[in-house]
């Protein structure tokens, strides 16, 4: 048999034997990221809608989360940075082709934004809250009224924010597991699903609860959906990314991917909801749950898979 | 003007002298290499091939370490030669996944580091370290857009491959073969 055998004299820490250079702050971060997103997008869109009544967790309960959502998610990165007293300069450029600097930007957008979102329900939530300064009183009786303008810009920037969790990873050509386009939706749908979840969690109202759950039921399909397209573009593609998919199917990732992310974190929560639709009893807390497991693992699966499949030369 | 390499499989002997050449004229910290050798032994026992392939930044014409970086610190300079500018590295790590020939690191002291092509070297008119010190002469340097260069007389001569092309990268590194 015709063997080819390629021994490299290089072990440069986080290289070599395979790349290493994101450990667990990154697929935390993508995660929380993408929570937030999905919060953000619903808040926003059911109070453009008119809903703010009748699903007030989504609109003014589950966003005064997003801020420390997004402060854990932003502390994780600069943990992550290896040269972290340089951070600023992500904000002395912007580069167009750089989805780092474009999530570094929507972040700064989307981080004020849902600072006053939150600002502006934190009465409905702690009835005894109490600013203390005029001057905080009398901005925020200001940009109360705006907010179906901050309403619009939260779904936009929750999608931005959404998708560029995804583009992050998929503009690398270099890890054949992660160059694929699709990875943009999927993380944006698994970014809403996990926001649906949330609210879902947080709700004490069951119509509220049904509601969004169903969303989320949609969501879940979609998702499944594009990972079946995913895989089906893998095995369709070049002998890299062959190889890349096949870590999924039938290597290293297989158990893990298909029993913790595909079944617990998707097909049961979708089926648990069904059922519950159908009035079934169901602890409702069960089915979100799980889609929140599955989203974070998902992250961390794709991030560490991703860093071992490589071009062969 | 752009500067490439070539290196002529056939004469390597893979005795990493440009390798320690290149760790002793930059300062690599220990454990490190911008540069390295690949040995490939290729074919069914007992006919056996053997090549070594001196590697290293390949300095690409379309650089996806370059377009990635969030701050500019990758950047490409006079000649083609892909750097990073130490003070506008955060340290984030895009450029080490975004090579597909892992010629990146990260430096100890956080900031990421890669083959310069010992651009301080060329400057005072010298060759890069490694072509330097090469002692069977196998790495030739120059200017491809000079006919007369050494590096464009011996590509054109000799048939060569590129590392992974289809990464679509335009590598700038000749392996003779």
């Amino acid at each position: 048999m015709r063997e080819e055998l390629i021994v490299s004299g290089r072990s440069n820490p986080m290289i070599d034997p395979h790349l290493e250079i994101w450990e667990w702050h990154i697929p935390a971060y993508l995660f929380l990221g993408g929570l937030a997103a999905g919060i953000l997008f619903f808040a926003g869109l059911f109070y453009i809608r008119g809903k703010e009544d009748k699903y007030p967790t989504a609109v003014r309960v589950a966003p005064i989360y997003v801020p420390i959502l997004l402060a854990i998610g932003l502390l994780f990165l600069f943990l992550d940075l290896k040269h972290k007293l340089y951070f600023w300069r992500l904000y002395t450029s912007f580069s167009i082709e750089s989805p780092t600097s474009w999530g570094a930007w929507t972040l700064l957008l989307v981080m004020p934004l849902s600072v006053i979102w939150a600002a502006l329900y934190i009465q409905y939530v702690f009835q005894k809250w109490d600013w203390k300064y005029q001057w905080v009183k009398d901005a925020l009786k200001f940009l109360s009224g705006y907010k179906r303008e901050m309403a619009w810009a939260m779904v936009v920037l929750a999608i931005v924010l959404g998708v560029y969790t995804g583009i992050l990873l998929s503009a690398f050509n270099a890890r054949p597991l992660w160059n694929t386009s699709i990875l943009g939706p999927l993380f944006l749908t698994s970014g809403l699903s996990t926001g649906a979840a949330f609210i879902v969690l947080l709700s004490k109202d069951k119509a509220e609860r049904h509601y969004v759950g169903m969303i989320d039921l949609m969501l879940i399909a979609i998702e499944i959906a594009l990972i079946i397209h995913m895989f089906m573009g893998f095995k369709a593609s070049t002998r890299v990314q062959i190889e890349a998919a096949d870590m999924f199917l039938g290597g290293q990732f297989t158990a893990t991917f298909w029993v913790f992310v595909f079944s617990m974190g998707l097909v049961i929560p979708a089926l648990l909801e069904i059922l519950e639709s159908k009035g079934k009893k169901v602890p409702f807390y069960i089915a979100p749950s799980l889609v929140i497991f599955g989203g974070i693992l998902f992250r961390f699966i794709m991030v560490h898979a991703g860093q071992l499949s490589r071009w062969l030369y | 003007m752009r500067y490439a390499m070539a290196i002529d499989t056939k004469k390597c002997v893979g005795c990493t002298d440009c390798v320690v050449a290149c760790q002793t004229e930059n300062n690599v910290p220990i454990g490190y290499a911008r540069d390295w050798i690949v040995e490939v032994t290729d074919g069914t026992y007992p006919q056996l091939e053997l090549e070594f392939r001196s590697e290293r930044c390949n300095h690409c014409d379309n650089a996806p370490c370059v377009r990635c970086c969030p701050t500019g610190a990758s950047h490409i300079i006079e000649g083609g030669i892909v750097k990073v500018e130490h003070d506008k590295c955060i340290g984030c790590g895009a450029c080490v996944a975004a090579c597909p020939y892992d010629a990146r690191y990260v430096h100890p002291e956080g900031y990421v580091d890669k083959c310069t092509f010992c651009d301080h070297r060329l400057e005072q008119g010298q060759d890069p370290a490694c072509v330097a010190v090469c002692p069977t002469k196998c790495l030739y340097f120059g200017d491809m857009d000079d006919p007369n260069s050494e590096v464009s007389k011996v590509v054109k001569k000799r048939k060569f491959k590129t590392l992974i092309p289809e990464a679509g990268t335009e590598p700038q590194l000749y392996f003779l073969i």
